[in-house]
């Protein structure tokens, strides 16, 4: 900090794009894609999806799952898994205290969310992906919770939805993290043999590990519009091929044309459209708005 | 610089092209010569002894990507008989990444398959440098189906630099093919014993290496992103590769301690490629220890251990 800043009057905070926004700070949000000016609870009452564009903005596992699941009858699922620093990583920094960093930031333990609960009456397990924590990356706790949820709804007889956000397995955990995508994928392979359903939602971004695993094999597999699914990242791609990727590469629509997802599902209508497949695959009548 | 020997071996290359020389200038009565011959192996021994008991998890990738190192072909045609290897996914095409098959491992009938990486420009184009494509996962899946369907037992030999990452890749659902492998294998009903023979490298590697026995040749290495990918995150730049590898524990002693590894399966000092025979004599002594142990276990209890060990995978002990 040079002696100016000491010396300067407490001005508003945040990156200089955010207050040249001439916006107050909170109450309005600018789109990522078009660049309108939000007015934060009417986008929030718009489950975050802007109302000019449509742009799905990212959003948090607890709130996924609050807009998704039904207000009454949510448990939280496997809450006391946390993360595992077996290896004693550490890089620039240590792996232990960027858990604590993202612990704090989010107030999760690590980056999955699991609830039972029902969707339109339906009873459900679901999980999210909270992106915000280590990039919503899988090692252990995550692997973990995932199978745990999934043991329960095998157990239950209730189908599991997954919400997915994650840039992949996480490096730090090494091996460990890795092995997570043969756990996930044999406890969903038990699940198939059952007769268990499992929905798989990507929602911007599912890439790597975890693309490579639990996200691809749902018995239905959904994306949310404009959401970026592959297995290796475009930077990757582009230095191994040395060209330009076509526009709309790995976006959901490039997806759904490719044969790797059954639909695209708007956040809106997700209750809906899961909820109508779900009660078919569970021989119940067709849900009704309550 | 000997381009045969990596560059921390460069004493050793030293030595050895003083002995070449001594050769080519001594006559067979001159015994000093042959002496001195003598003396200057014991230290080249001795030097690659001293040079190996202490690789560094970065040296040892290193030897792993050795290019003379063996790959699957050189250990399916010397440790296997009666190999017919059989091509095509049956939906796209055929990988040439990788190669699989039934042959026989003393007599006993097996599926074989593993991941090649070519030798010489044209294989190696041909093999695409042993990165797989969707088709290859599929082709993997399609044999260890009808090994399934036949009992044999299901042998994989790990050697990758990668799942290919392109755009033919992408399309075809590269994700999907592995995760449907790991699915399958989880519960394939079949004794499978999967070997890192050179480089794992991540999701691409793990696609055939879910089984009962998990080995790694001695200086193998098994990683879920490379140490210069690790590196290029972490540091921005792929020179740090040998503290990505450290902090990573790449080795198989490292994954032994994990509970990943079962078996670590001793090379020749200095590398499998320094005395191919004698690798495969050894690790077809280990394959064919552990196919014994495997085929006396009843098939629901070999099930059971192989899906509970998946569910163990980082849970503390």
């Amino acid at each position: 900090m040079n002696w100016l800043n000491r010396i300067r009057p407490k001005g508003p905070t945040g990156t200089p794009s955010e207050r040249s926004n001439s916006v107050p700070e909170g109450l309005w949000k600018k789109c990522p894609k078009c660049a309108s000016p939000l007015y934060r609870p009417e986008l929030e009452r718009n489950l975050d999806i802007c109302p000019k564009c449509e742009h799905h903005m990212r959003i948090g596992a607890r709130r996924r799952l609050d807009i998704f699941l039904d207000t009454d009858g949510r448990t939280e699922v496997a809450a006391e898994v946390a993360p595992i620093d077996r290896l004693k990583f550490r890089d620039v920094k240590k792996y232990k205290d960027r858990l604590t960093d993202a612990q704090k930031k989010t107030g999760e333990k690590d980056a999955l969310v699991a609830m039972s609960g029902t969707v339109k009456g339906i009873p459900v397990v679901a999980v999210a992906f909270e992106f915000a924590f280590h990039g919503g990356s899988m090692g252990y706790a995550v692997g973990e919770k995932f199978t745990r949820a999934a043991k329960l709804a095998l157990a239950e007889n209730k189908p599991l939805i997954c919400f997915s956000a994650t840039g992949g397995a996480r490096m730090q955990e090494a091996l460990i993290s890795l092995m997570q995508m043969a756990k996930t994928s044999a406890i969903l392979e038990r699940m198939r043999i059952a007769g268990v359903p499992y929905i798989s939602v990507m929602t911007d971004p599912v890439y790597g590990g975890v693309s490579a695993s639990l996200a691809m094999l749902g018995d239905i597999n959904i994306a949310e519009p404009g959401a970026r699914a592959g297995f290796a990242g475009p930077n990757i791609i582009e230095q191994t091929i040395r060209q330009k990727l076509p526009k709309g590469f790995q976006r959901s629509e490039f997806l759904l044309e490719k044969g790797q997802i059954d639909m695209i599902v708007a956040r809106d209508q997700m209750r809906d459209r899961l909820s109508s497949i779900l009660s078919k695959f569970m021989h119940l009548p067709e849900p009704v708005d309550a | 610089m000997n381009l045969n020997y990596l560059s921390f071996e460069q004493p050793i290359a030293e030595l050895e092209a003083k002995i070449e020389e001594l050769q080519l200038v001594g006559n067979d009565n001159d015994l000093n010569i042959a002496e001195e011959v003598t003396k200057l192996r014991d230290k080249s021994r001795k030097l690659t002894e001293s040079i190996y008991n202490k690789l560094t998890p970065w040296q040892v990738v290193q030897v792993a990507r050795h290019p003379h190192r063996p790959y699957a072909l050189d250990y399916i045609q010397r440790i296997f008989t009666d190999f017919e290897e059989m091509h095509g996914d049956r939906h796209f095409g055929d990988d040439n990444a990788i190669v699989g098959g039934v042959a026989r491992l003393n007599g006993v009938p097996v599926m074989v398959i593993g991941e090649e990486k070519g030798r010489g420009v044209n294989e190696k184009v041909m093999r695409n440098f042993g990165m797989p494509k969707p088709e290859g996962y599929r082709k993997a899946l399609r044999l260890m189906e009808t090994a399934e369907r036949f009992k044999l037992p299901v042998l994989t030999l790990i050697d990758t630099p990668g799942a290919y990452p392109g755009i033919d890749s992408e399309e075809r659902n590269i994700s999907e093919a592995i995760a449907r492998n790991l699915a399958t294998m989880s519960r394939l009903k079949t004794p499978i014993i999967c070997t890192v023979i050179g480089e794992g490298s991540s999701g691409g590697a793990l696609a055939i290496g879910v089984g009962d026995k998990i080995n790694m040749l001695q200086y193998s290495t098994y990683f879920v992103i490379s140490p210069e990918g690790c590196a290029n995150i972490i540091w921005k730049t792929s020179e740090k590769a040998s503290l990505a590898a450290e902090a990573m524990g790449v080795t198989s002693d490292n994954l032994e301690n994990l509970g990943i590894v079962d078996e670590t399966i001793p090379e020749p000092m200095g590398g499998a490629h320094r005395d191919i025979d004698s690798m495969c004599e050894t690790l077809k002594e280990s394959l064919s220890r552990q196919l014994k142990d495997l085929s006396a276990i009843p098939m629901d209890e070999l099930l059971e251990t192989r899906f509970e060990r998946l569910m163990s995978y980082g849970s503390p002990e």
